[in-house]
């Protein structure tokens, strides 16, 4: 099967953050990405998740390199510091690449 | 002491005993969805009785109070405290704003002792939530209004979960009446209680949590958490008199003034005032001031409204 590279980026934060990610990644060209509940502790401390200001999330977008790299500048430089915010890279393979 | 504080403490402990015991956040979700709504519905039933001038007076007097209160606050934590502007502010707009689980045990207080109040109280409650987030967000920007994105941070309030239930339950109450809510009755208003307690176990465990944050906040604000409330219940049974409410009624102003939000307030000043700790705001409104509310506060509240009649 044919695959093509694209880059994964994923954004561990506090759940506040979600619509205005959202915004940011549609805008800086990412065409979509997968939210899910987490929870965990860090240097910040830990969130357990189990009420409203408690809540974490981790966002999940496959996109074009340079999408995802203007993404998570913008998200250190807008986000990084107040708030906690985790981010990494990994290079994924996909299928349909118009999708990304 | 009510079964629903002795939930409440079960809680607590099992959180310091590191017990695995945890609520699933769905079911957290659920309780809450239920208590608002029951909370509105039990309000709005009544609500079309009463003159709409009345409440309209009672109404504006609450959306003033709500503004002002956390100007003192803000003062208190500045000028005693010396904290930083954003973060007074923060813990100035949770202090003005409205704990509706607070208010909840305080009725089924009330209850308990067969003391009447008026049964549209919840509407306050609503009109309590949004002025004093609107004053903190203010008392942060000072100068710098600009950089507030205020579509973002109203909308996120006003459509909250907080409101968008309570003011619907109260329209739905207002609109079917008692005979309309009976057949949903057995759900929302017999099994109350019931919810309320297995809710407060839940907040037991989030209060728990949070006094590993209140180390770090230091003395000023344990003693801010519990002075503050004390002097804002004088201020809201004030209010409730001025504006002819009963000794109930009293008392849950009293009550709806000493508390302090712990969910719309975190999630809009979050995004308002990023810089401001929410470890603080939150250690001290949930580790302090609401088991202080739940516990010794409500019964005091209810003895300043019977001591205060003019």
């Amino acid at each position: 099967m044919q695959t093509h590279s694209r880059k994964l980026l994923v954004m561990i934060c506090e759940a506040a953050l979600e619509k205005l990610l959202a915004e940011d990644a549609r805008r800086l060209g990412a065409a979509g990405y997968t939210v899910v509940d987490v929870r965990g502790s860090g240097r910040g401390g830990t969130r357990e998740g189990s009420w409203e200001a408690d809540r974490s999330i981790e966002m999940k977008v496959i996109c074009e390199a340079g999408v995802a790299e203007r993404l998570a500048a913008h998200v250190l430089e807008t986000y990084g510091p107040h708030y906690s915010v985790t981010l990494y890279f990994a290079d994924v393979s996909v299928v349909r690449p118009e999708k990304f | 002491m009510d079964p629903v504080v002795l939930f409440f403490l079960l809680g607590v402990f099992a959180k310091l005993a590191k017990s695995d015991l945890r609520l699933p956040e769905a079911l957290y979700e659920t309780l809450s969805i239920f208590l608002l709504l029951a909370i509105g519905l039990k309000g709005g039933v009544e609500l079309a009785k009463v003159p709409f001038a009345d409440v309209a007076v009672q109404a504006s007097a609450v959306v003033v109070m709500g503004f002002l209160l956390p100007l003192p606050a803000f003062a208190i934590l500045r000028g005693l405290g010396r904290l930083p502007r954003p973060d007074a502010a923060s813990i100035a707009a949770h202090y003005g704003s409205v704990s509706v689980v607070t208010f909840a045990v305080a009725t089924a207080y009330l209850a308990k002792n067969n003391i009447e109040f008026e049964a549209h109280m919840p509407l306050f409650v609503a009109l309590l939530e949004t002025p004093a987030i609107v004053t903190g967000i203010l008392l942060a920007r000072l100068g710098t209004l600009q950089a507030v994105r205020w579509g973002a941070v109203l909308h996120e309030v006003m459509f909250g979960k907080t409101l968008v239930l309570l003011l619907g339950g109260l329209a739905i109450g207002a609109a079917v009446g008692p005979e309309g809510i009976a057949p949903i009755k057995p759900l929302f208003i017999d099994l109350f209680k019931g919810v309320l307690a297995l809710f407060l176990l839940e907040m037991g465990l989030v209060a728990g949590g949070r006094i590993g944050d209140l180390r770090r906040a230091g003395v000023f604000l344990a003693v801010f958490g519990v002075v503050v409330p004390l002097c804002f219940a004088c201020v809201g049974a004030l209010v409730a008199r001025a504006v002819g409410l009963s000794d109930g009624g009293t008392a849950l102003l009293a009550t709806m003034a000493a508390s302090a939000s712990y969910i719309a307030a975190p999630t809009a000043m979050r995004i308002a005032v990023p810089e401001a700790n929410p470890a603080l705001s939150i250690g001290v409104a949930l580790g302090i001031t609401f088991p202080f509310n739940i516990t010794l506060g409500i019964p005091l509240y209810l003895r300043l409204a019977e001591s205060l009649r003019f």
